[in-house]
């Protein structure tokens, strides 16, 4: 439970993250809240010879109003997210998730944006970030590129950000006046999610008139259930309906076998915590 | 003079040791450090059965900072066998069990070669260049299949099987012959229960420190045991046991996990003796959970044979129990602590129990939580909510009509043991009253007619259990190697204050707190007045140490008889100070009174005369401090009535406990609020192994739930809020009239709340579910798939455990 020896950097802007990363080559890993990658470490399952730590670079923390989006900084603490204005307001489905995240302990050392770049695909932050169809925004040696959602999660921890590259912030798109829910469902409550279901609409005179509901767990990476948010658009927000519409939940789904539960489970549990997360998001 | 004092037995005072434990002020073992000192870490098996065909330990020799490396080659001549005490039968079968394997390894995670280096880091960083190669041999698992010796563990014995213990009431003139009442019973319920594996999962992680420095050899140990400790330190070692002192400091929990002679503290002394330096040893979470030992692991099949009424008329108990890889001091006797408890509170006329111990290329089990005892009140408990569903009857009254009436203690059971006393009837009255018994069950109809996706079902268990271990002539005539007795002194100083000396060895019960009680009352001085000492073989040189539930009921029994020296010693003294006679004297709230007068004496007064000894009787040594050993002639049995309700989602299988309602009667209580904590935590391991935990190996014996992310320790917001009560029958065989409590919330809690399970789901057709039942579990057998375990083996679930070895997170 002592991680190999390691080098240990700390800079203090982005670009001086970004170059030490560039020069370290392979062998470094950048350090967020270190909530994922400590373990690692402490169980050589891993033995970078460098880590970089983003913990001490101002211009990654903190969340701000970008005009028709939330710019969160990817080193803002799942407590500081938890308590936002901006992100209860406008991105009502992060702040629910980010609340089922493990314990308080967790969320005052874990990152928004190292959770992400971590990508287990039973994170819980994963599907609400696809579900709003979030922007990252990442920093090479090549200057800056933005990564919609649907692309940044690649396979099983696996994310598009190149070897030199840092995930600086995450634009959320408003979602002002959108219901949501997050259903985790987990075994004990520091657990991770067997399933999780992210759903967040917006309703109109009785109808949803969108609705956007991304899935944990259910792939390698996180999916959208677009099957399910085709069957509910504009039809009257019912109990019926939701649940009619939640049967499409599995479509396209591909989940693991696991101590918890099998795919057959798994795509059960996806129907029927679909049903409950649209049912608290619509306050049917 | 005669003011009244409230008595200090009863009263919820706070520990008295939570101050230096809460606020870490407390030295625990692997805080020690020493001049010089080196630090040990342990290579362990990655294969569960494989020859060991080679070891290179060069390349790590040449690490920075290590000593010496050791493998089994290096330590095999003086590394002994590591100790099984408890030798059931005479034919009993046993292996060899070297601390570090020597050419063959029998379970993942048994330690094969160890690094001594100058910093642990050092130390971790040698083992990884250890190389070892495997010629890899056939993994025995699943112990239905072991029986079979089709591949063996051990060659050399020729099977799997290490023993057969066989209890039968025909024969021990108990009761009448089974199979008869089974021949001739008008219902039979026959089940097959899988006690699954556990791992105890105590707060603080194992840790040794030995120092060779001194003229002794000092062995500061996380452990439950340092006079065994020593003893069989001594033995295996072969070091004088006069040589040997044994300090186990505050030690955080143990739960019979810390019950052990473990390879770990005989390598640490052997490393020492021979490098002539302190070494250290600390284990980390995930060593702890794949190499110290495990427990439970038993097939359960069993027969219950009952009239159409609903009284009970024979019980046969068959289990195979998993030793695990090698026998551990008491591993053989584990599920024979069982046999005598499956009848339970119940009349049965005929009772045959047989155990099978098998061998499997697993961690070796030991005692957990209860030992034996939880194992046979889930199988029991669970069988009577079968008759009763058999029968249409309610849980309770199928209960009240088989077990034993309250105007008929002391009772001798089909087993051959007598209960001193007991009132199952009034701790089912106040557990029924407190659980709103009736409301409830009208609540589950009412969920039932309207087919409501949760569900609501109510469990009952109506536990014994035997504790307080044990009377020596009974261990004996069960082959235990050692007595049950305890030791303890108590030592009065010049000043007035107190020592008490205590060889039950706690770690996290409140010795200290409940003894002070005890002596405050009994001598009459203030509960601050009062030291208790113990833990160190130097300072408590006597004793046989804490689990079993006996720190109480034997541990407190011996203080009580040294008091009683103290107060004899004093009294002889006080009438010569006083010059009356000793007849006249009365002790009451630390005086001793002439009767009929107001002239009276302290008995701090008396320390102080005796100190100076200026003034004695003739004949008389000037000491009051007095010593006392206790044996106590029976089992103490604690009971009580514990009712569960839990809300099942039938969509997916969750399950909620709605409400937990324990009475239990435990004699009398020495401090309620140090009770009430050991029922909490009972409870929870006890539902934990309901509905969370389980040790998982895969198909090639390794073990899955090898971190807390994947064996799930349920934490307080996972638990519902325990509604406790206490009825009091003292206990008849000591003068405390207490009886143990501290496995009883494990015993009792697990059977409860699978009952409930099932009670919820019975009617879609549900009649078990394998323990833990998970979500998935619950579901598929609500499904109708099948009892069994759905196909789900050898993975752990998410969390670390989905973490990719190869390369870590990306």
């Amino acid at each position: 439970m002592i991680p190999a020896a390691f080098d240990y950097v700390a800079p203090t802007t982005v670009d001086s993250a970004v170059r030490a990363l560039a020069e370290a080559g392979d062998e470094a890993k950048v350090i967020a809240g270190g909530q994922s990658l400590l373990p690692v470490l402490r169980m050589r399952l891993a033995a970078p010879t460098k880590l970089i730590d983003l913990g001490r670079i101002p211009e990654m923390r903190g969340v701000r109003d970008g005009g028709d989006h939330l710019v969160i900084g990817a080193m803002t603490t799942h407590y500081d997210v938890q308590r936002d204005p901006l992100v209860a307001e406008h991105a009502e489905l992060i702040k629910l998730a980010t609340d089922t995240v493990a314990d308080p302990q967790v969320r005052h050392r874990g990152t928004f944006g190292g959770s992400l770049a971590h990508a287990d695909p039973a994170g819980d932050l994963l599907a609400p970030a696809l579900a709003l169809d979030a922007r990252f925004i990442v920093s090479g040696m090549d200057g800056r590129r933005t990564v919609s959602a649907a692309d940044f999660f690649v396979d099983f921890f696996t994310t598009a950000l190149h070897q030199a590259e840092i995930l600086v912030e995450v634009h959320v798109p408003k979602h002002t006046g959108w219901t949501a829910h997050y259903e985790k469902f987990q075994r004990v409550a520091q657990a991770w999610s067997i399933v999780g279901v992210a759903a967040t609409v917006r309703a109109e005179a009785g109808k949803i008139a969108e609705a956007r509901i991304a899935l944990t767990n259910m792939a390698s990476v996180p999916i959208r259930a677009t099957a399910v948010e085709d069957a509910l658009i504009g039809k009257q927000a019912t109990a019926e309906n939701i649940k009619s519409a939640a049967e499409h939940a599995a479509e396209g789904t591909s989940p693991t076998t696991d101590g918890n539960a099998d795919p057959a489970y798994r795509q059960h549990l996806a129907r029927v915590l679909t049903s409950r997360a649209l049912t608290a998001a619509a306050g049917v | 003079m005669t003011a009244t004092v409230e008595p200090e037995v009863g009263r919820s005072r706070l520990r008295k040791e939570d101050a230096r434990l809460i606020t870490g002020r407390t030295r625990w073992t692997d805080n020690l450090t020493l001049p010089g000192l080196l630090h040990v870490a342990f290579l362990r098996s990655t294969s569960a059965h494989a020859r060991i065909a080679s070891i290179d330990t060069s390349a790590a020799k040449t690490k920075p900072g290590v000593i010496a490396i050791l493998t089994g080659a290096d330590l095999a001549e003086e590394q002994g066998s590591l100790p099984c005490a408890w030798p059931i039968t005479e034919d009993m079968k046993a292996p060899p069990a070297p601390s570090l394997a020597v050419d063959t390894v029998n379970f993942a995670g048994e330690a094969i070669a160890v690094v001594i280096a100058r910093s642990k880091a050092e130390a971790h960083d040698a083992l990884e260049v250890i190389d070892v190669d495997y010629d890899e041999l056939p993994v025995v698992l699943d112990l239905a299949t072991a029986i079979d010796d089709a591949d063996l563990v051990h060659p050399d014995l020729g099977t799997n099987k290490s023993a057969l213990w066989v209890f039968d009431s025909a024969e021990a003139g108990t009761g009448s012959d089974v199979e008869e009442a089974i021949a001739g019973a008008e219902v039979l319920i026959e089940r097959t229960f899988r006690q699954q594996r556990l791992i105890p999962s105590f707060m603080e992680p194992r840790s040794v420190v030995v120092d060779p420095t001194g003229e002794q050899l000092t062995v500061w140990s996380s452990t439950q045991i340092p006079h065994i400790l020593r003893l069989m330190l001594a033995l295996t070692t072969n070091t004088p046991e006069h040589k040997i002192r044994v300090i186990a400091p505050d030690v955080g929990g143990g739960f019979g996990g810390k019950l052990q002679v473990t390879p770990e503290e005989v390598v640490c002394l052997l490393a020492a003796k021979r490098l002539g330096k302190p070494v250290k040893w600390t284990e980390s979470r995930s060593e702890s959970l794949v190499s110290a030992h495990h427990g439970r692991d038993q097939l359960q099949k069993l027969t219950l044979a009952a009239r159409r009424d609903g009284t009970v008329t024979g019980l046969k108990v068959e289990l195979l129990a998993d030793m695990g890889a090698y026998l551990r001091l008491v591993t053989p006797g584990v599920p024979i602590l069982g046999a005598f408890m499956f009848n339970a509170i119940y009349k049965f006329p005929a009772y045959r129990f047989a155990c099978t111990n098998v061998f499997t290329n697993k961690t070796p089990t030991d005692a957990y939580r209860g030992a034996g005892r939880p194992e046979a009140t889930f199988a029991i408990e669970r069988l009577m909510d079968e008759l009763a569903a058999e029968l249409d009857m309610d849980p309770i009254a199928v209960r009240e009509q088989n077990w034993i009436k309250n105007d008929e203690f002391p009772f001798t059971t089909v087993a051959g043991m007598t209960y001193d006393s007991g009132d199952y009837e009034a701790a089912t009255a106040r557990a029924k009253e407190l659980f709103d018994y009736d409301g409830l069950r009208a609540e589950q109809q009412e969920r039932r007619r309207r087919g409501d996706v949760v569900q609501l079902g109510i469990g009952t268990s109506t536990f014994t259990e035997m504790c307080g271990l044990a009377p020596s002539r009974v261990l004996g005539s069960l082959a235990y190697g050692a007595g049950g007795w305890e030791h303890a002194a108590i030592r009065m100083l010049p000043s007035g204050k107190v020592e008490v000396v205590t060889g039950s060895s706690p770690h996290g019960q409140g010795h200290e707190t409940a003894w002070s009680q005890i002596v405050a009352d009994q001598l009459g001085v203030p509960f601050d007045h009062i030291e208790v000492l113990h833990g160190d073989t130097q300072i408590s040189p006597r004793g046989l140490d804490t689990y079993g539930s006996r720190s109480l009921t034997v541990g407190a029994m011996a203080v009580l008889k040294a008091g009683e020296k103290v107060i004899a010693k004093a009294r002889k003294i006080a009438a010569h100070l006083m010059e009356c006679a000793e007849d006249d004297l009365q002790f009451a709230g630390g005086q001793f009174t002439v009767r009929g007068t107001d002239k009276s004496t302290g008995i701090t007064d008396v320390a102080l005369a005796v100190f100076a000894a200026h003034d004695l009787p003739d004949g008389i040594e000037p000491s009051l401090d007095a010593e006392a050993t206790f044996d106590p002639e029976n089992f103490s049995f604690p009971h009580g009535t514990h009712l569960c309700a839990t809300e099942v989602d039938t969509e997916t299988g969750h399950v909620k406990i709605r409400k937990y309602v324990c009475v239990d009667d435990i004699g009398k209580v020495i401090n309620p609020m140090i009770v009430d904590g050991q029922v909490h935590g009972g409870l929870a391991q006890g539902l934990a192994q309901a509905l969370y935990e389980e040790a998982i190996h895969d198909e090639t014996g390794t073990l899955t739930t090898g971190t807390f992310a994947d064996y799930l320790v349920p934490s307080a917001v996972d638990l519902p809020s325990f509604v406790t009560d206490r009825t009091v029958s003292p206990s008849t065989t000591n003068a405390l009239g207490v009886k143990g409590v501290g496995e009883a919330g494990t015993i009792a809690s697990t059977p409860a709340v699978v009952n409930a399970v099932i009670d919820a789901v019975r009617h879609l057709g549900v009649r078990d579910i394998p323990m833990p039942c998970t979500p998935m579990r619950v579901w598929s057998a609500i499904q109708g798939a099948s009892t069994a375990e759905s196909g789900i083996r050898g993975e752990a679930g998410g969390g670390l455990g989905s973490i990719d070895t190869a390369g870590g997170s990306r």
